[in-house]
């Protein structure tokens, strides 16, 4: 390192980090540093009669938060978050884990199969589990036909409903950070471990486990952001029975017209995501601290 | 080798059922004889006829195409130079996280943060702005993207051409970029397939009539349910398996070719 | 026929220069200074409106009759409306919302007055129209359309023939799980309130709580709340009984004669939806043209017959074939049966009451 630092004579040095740096650094002040700070600034300030805001400081909006109403919702969204990611979780690990141990030429193709879904629209991938679930379709007349019930199963429409389009809508973001960290070139110890007659209980424990969570941390983060600021999937597939944080936010800008309110919200729920960050960070440095003992 | 655990093939096998059954709903329903989009009634191409004739949705994938365009064309040249000035020239964490957070923020709080920006601005939505706020996300992927590849290559090649007298942005440009390639066209194409999907950022930022694809999908499907929708989605998962043999085959061929 | 032409083009560089002049003044409420023999081959337009609310080459045939360009947008709810218009310049000139929705606009100032003299075709509405109490004498919003919300429903499905609102409410068991509510605060409290006999304007809190309550245990016998779809759930079946706006419910009927409508005997709403011109429209003279154009008889019944909602338009009305009201009997309804209803009107400050209670409701397990 010292010795490429030599290289950066000072003044073509100094052009060279403003050229490379500027146009980069000055997009990302403009377009998502500012509006943050001003997202922030608002939660400060009272709404206007009409919407927009008042400006002065004023908590106001942050008592709001801890009316029960919006406890509740907070709660049940980080309810339904950690349920999508433990699912994932549940399903994504095994099926990395298959992935990873395909003959090479097979694993790109189940990658590719795992990612395919995922290129059609979004909306219309959520559309397509409101047809299949619902009450007069495909699902519930396959099974009556085949005399397995005899009443629609009417999971269309309710909280259930809601955790199935989230982990359908987030569920590769889970398979692809597991298996990039199972197949990485660690995993030979794995295999080493097992060649030399450990438990396949014990190798699952000892090695495959702890090698795959960076895997699984990235892999809950993946799952855990998007779905707890959702609210796209709610308004599809909940049919309006049930509210997560990312409605009341969109609400409280597009309804309500409570800029402030909604902008308290929207920092409760980076306070968490931040908080999630810094588990993350902890654990790995224990993990790694691990490993190389 | 160890054989995998039953139950973790059992369940692959339960995920691939769950990944393509409303796939492969979506496709039978798009052959939909009748206009309810639960029921199949009958078969036909009605709704193909009546995708390819709907103006509207055409224009809608204009303005989706040109918004994914621009932004990751943008992405692409300022992700870069960020990306290699934050790996070459400093050791400043906070600018990498700043680098990288709009790849990790919730969509509906960069959405509303722009929206209430412009709006303080006075800056009139439209095509731009939504340009503006998928740019800042495809930057984030294409330096995440690039980054990483730098992150495992040689500095030294650099050097050995600046030693040879070529100047900082000559070697930027004739040794960097080639380095890079490969994770530069990975994160272009990452924001540009994002981009054509992407529907929160889009709809607090676009104006009354600069609405994307994904938008008008929204509106349709909360709005004006047909086998339409089905038809839509059908093709787009044909034009993405099409894409995705071309560009198999021409990474082979590319491959054979150095090789 | 050109020398008319050629002063039409002075009148839109002065009207230009007007538009100028008066953008320099800016901050006051006045009306700016319109021009009736504007160029409208210069203007360009841009109507927002909900998907499949007026024909689809109504805009192009009022381009080829008017010269003056249109583009259309969409919107999805009122509230949309409202969030761009109070956020600045939403590049809208013309605006279809509920009538309520636009006395909120006016009262902030966003609208700009109709100038009747550039809608001569105000005369062809019914005169009740002229009298409702979010805009008295439509000083600043064009009926367009109008009607109630009551139960639509499929007769070969409930077995009987629903008429109180108690059927929605307190849904008989066989049809449990097969209602939907509209979920737009105004349009979701109302059925509650009406049930229990009070206004569906109200701002007593009281009542909205008792309301809520209500609401609250009708949730789980509930399919799904659902504003815009709930005839295509009637249609495949889905749902057996649906609270509707009338018109929404004719397009159910298109689909399935057994589809009917009935206003509860406890009473409903009036509702209105009007054409709106925004303050910040730079071509308000085209604006007025395309307003005036919808309200031309012609125009109006064609409309009617294309979206099935009853135009406010007493000569549109008298156009409209008998068979028509055949097939969708509620477009028959008269405007003396109309205004037996309660029309709604804004409720102030009362507003974010309705927000939140909807909020309760949805949100509630």
């Amino acid at each position: 390192m010292p010795a490429q630092k030599a290289h950066w004579q000072s003044r073509s040095r100094r052009r060279a980090r403003a050229g490379l740096l500027g146009p980069g650094l000055l997009l990302m002040a403009v377009l998502s540093i500012a509006p943050l700070v001003l997202v922030i600034a608002y939660a400060f300030m009272t709404r206007g009669r009409f919407g927009g805001v008042v400006p002065g400081f004023s908590l106001d909006s942050w008592a709001r938060v801890l009316e029960p109403i919006y406890l509740g919702v907070l709660w049940n969204s980080i309810v339904v978050a950690t349920i999508t990611t433990l699912l994932a979780l549940a399903i994504g690990f095994p099926v990395a884990f298959v992935i990873s141990r395909l003959p090479p030429q097979w694993r790109m193709v189940a990658l590719v199969a795992v990612v395919l879904p995922f290129w059609t629209n979004f909306l219309i991938r959520t559309y397509a589990w409101v047809v299949l679930l619902n009450d007069v379709g495909p699902m519930n007349k396959g099974l009556a036909e085949l005399g397995v019930i005899s009443e629609p199963l009417g999971l269309l429409y309710s909280e259930p409903a809601v955790i199935i389009g989230l982990l359908y809508s987030y569920l590769p973001l889970m398979i692809l950070p597991i298996y990039a960290s199972l197949s990485s070139s660690e995993r030979e110890i794995a295999e080493a471990a097992s060649d030399l007659g450990a438990r396949p209980w014990r190798v699952f424990r000892d090695v495959y486990i702890p090698l795959s969570v960076p895997g699984i941390i990235l892999g809950g983060i993946f799952v855990f952001v998007p779905s707890i600021g959702n609210f796209v999937i709610p308004d599809l597939m909940g049919g309006g029975k049930s509210v997560l944080l990312g409605n009341v936010i969109r609400d409280q800008y597009l309804t309500a017209r409570d800029w402030p309110f909604g902008s308290v919200l929207i920092l409760v729920m980076l306070a968490i995501l931040v908080a999630l960050f810094a588990a993350q960070a902890v654990a790995s440095r224990r993990l790694t601290g691990k490993l190389t003992r | 080798m160890r054989p995998t655990p039953l139950v973790f093939k059992v369940i692959t096998v339960a995920a691939f059922i769950f990944l393509y059954l409303p796939i492969i709903t979506l496709i039978v329903m798009s052959f939909n004889g009748g206009r309810n989009p639960y029921v199949m009634e009958g078969v036909s191409l009605q709704w193909y006829r009546e995708l390819v004739t709907d103006g509207e949705l055409i224009a809608a994938l204009e303005q989706t195409l040109i918004v994914a365009t621009v932004s990751s064309l943008i992405a692409v040249v300022v992700g870069t130079a960020l990306a290699v000035g934050l790996a070459r020239t400093t050791r400043s964490r906070s600018l990498e996280i700043v680098s990288v957070v709009p790849a990790v923020i919730p969509d509906v709080v960069q959405g509303i943060g722009l929206a209430a920006m412009f709006t303080l601005l006075a800056v009139p939505l439209g095509l731009t702005t939504v340009i503006a706020g998928h740019t800042v996300f495809a930057t984030a992927f294409v330096v995440s993207a690039v980054r990483a590849r730098l992150a495992t290559s040689d500095p030294s090649l650099e050097e050995a051409s600046r030693d040879l007298g070529a100047g900082t942005f000559t070697t930027y440009l004739r040794i960097t970029t080639p380095i890079m390639a490969p994770a530069i066209v990975a994160g272009g194409l990452l924001a540009f397939t994002l981009s054509l999907d992407e529907y929160v950022i889009a709809s607090f930022t676009s104006g009354s009539t600069s609405a994307t694809l994904p938008i008008l999908v929204y509106s349709r499907v909360r709005f004006n349910l047909t086998p339409e929708i089905n038809a839509l989605g059908t093709l787009l998962i044909v034009v993405s398996l099409v894409a995705l043999v071309i560009g198999a085959r021409w990474i082979g061929r590319r491959g054979k070719v150095s090789a | 026929m050109k020398a008319k032409r050629t002063y039409l083009s002075v009148a839109a560089a002065t009207t230009v220069g007007l538009a100028v002049a008066s953008c320099g003044s800016s901050g006051e409420d006045g009306p700016t200074a319109l021009d009736p023999d504007a160029d409208l081959s210069k203007q360009s337009i841009v109507v927002s409106n909900y998907e499949s609310y007026m024909p689809e080459d109504l805009p192009a045939r009022f381009s080829a009759a008017s010269g003056a360009q249109v583009e259309v947008a969409y919107h999805a709810s009122n509230e949309e409306i409202v969030a761009k218009a109070t956020a600045g310049d939403s590049g809208i000139d013309v605006a279809f919302i509920n009538g309520v929705y636009a006395q909120a606009l006016a009262a902030q100032g966003l609208l700009e007055p109709i100038d009747p003299r550039l809608v001569p075709n105000l005369a062809n509405l019914y005169p009740e129209a002229n009298t409702l109490p979010y805009d008295p004498g439509n000083k600043i919003s064009v009926p367009y359309a109008w009607g109630t919300t009551g139960l639509c429903y499929r007769s070969d499905l409930t077995g009987y023939d629903p008429d109180s609102w108690l059927d929605l409410l307190e849904p008989r068991p066989e049809i449990s799980g097969k209602t939907t509510m509209v979920s737009t605060e105004r349009w979701l409290l109302l059925p509650a309130l009406k049930s229990l006999g009070f206004s569906n304007s109200t701002q007593d809190e009281d009542e909205l709580n008792q309301a809520k309550e209500v609401l609250l245990r009708t949730k789980p016998t509930l399919l799904a709340y659902d504003d815009a779809t709930f005839f295509q759930r009637l249609v495949s079946g889905e749902a057996s009984l649906v609270q509707a706006y009338d018109g929404w419910c004719n397009y159910g009927i298109t689909d399935n004669p057994d589809i009917k409508y009935v206003v509860p005997k406890e009473g409903t709403d009036l509702w209105v939806d009007v054409m709106v011109i925004m303050k910040t429209s730079e071509n308000k003279e085209a604006a007025h043209a395309f307003i005036n154009y919808v309200l031309d008889p012609e125009i109006h019944s064609w409309v009617t017959e294309n979206i099935l909602y009853k135009s406010p338009n007493k000569a549109a009305m008298d156009m409209i074939s008998p068979e028509l009201i055949e097939q969708y009997p509620n477009i028959g309804t008269t405007v003396e049966e109309l205004f037996e209803q309660e029309p709604l009107v804004d409720v102030g400050d009362a507003g974010p009451l309705y927000t939140r209670i909807a909020l309760e409701v949805s949100a509630a397990d």
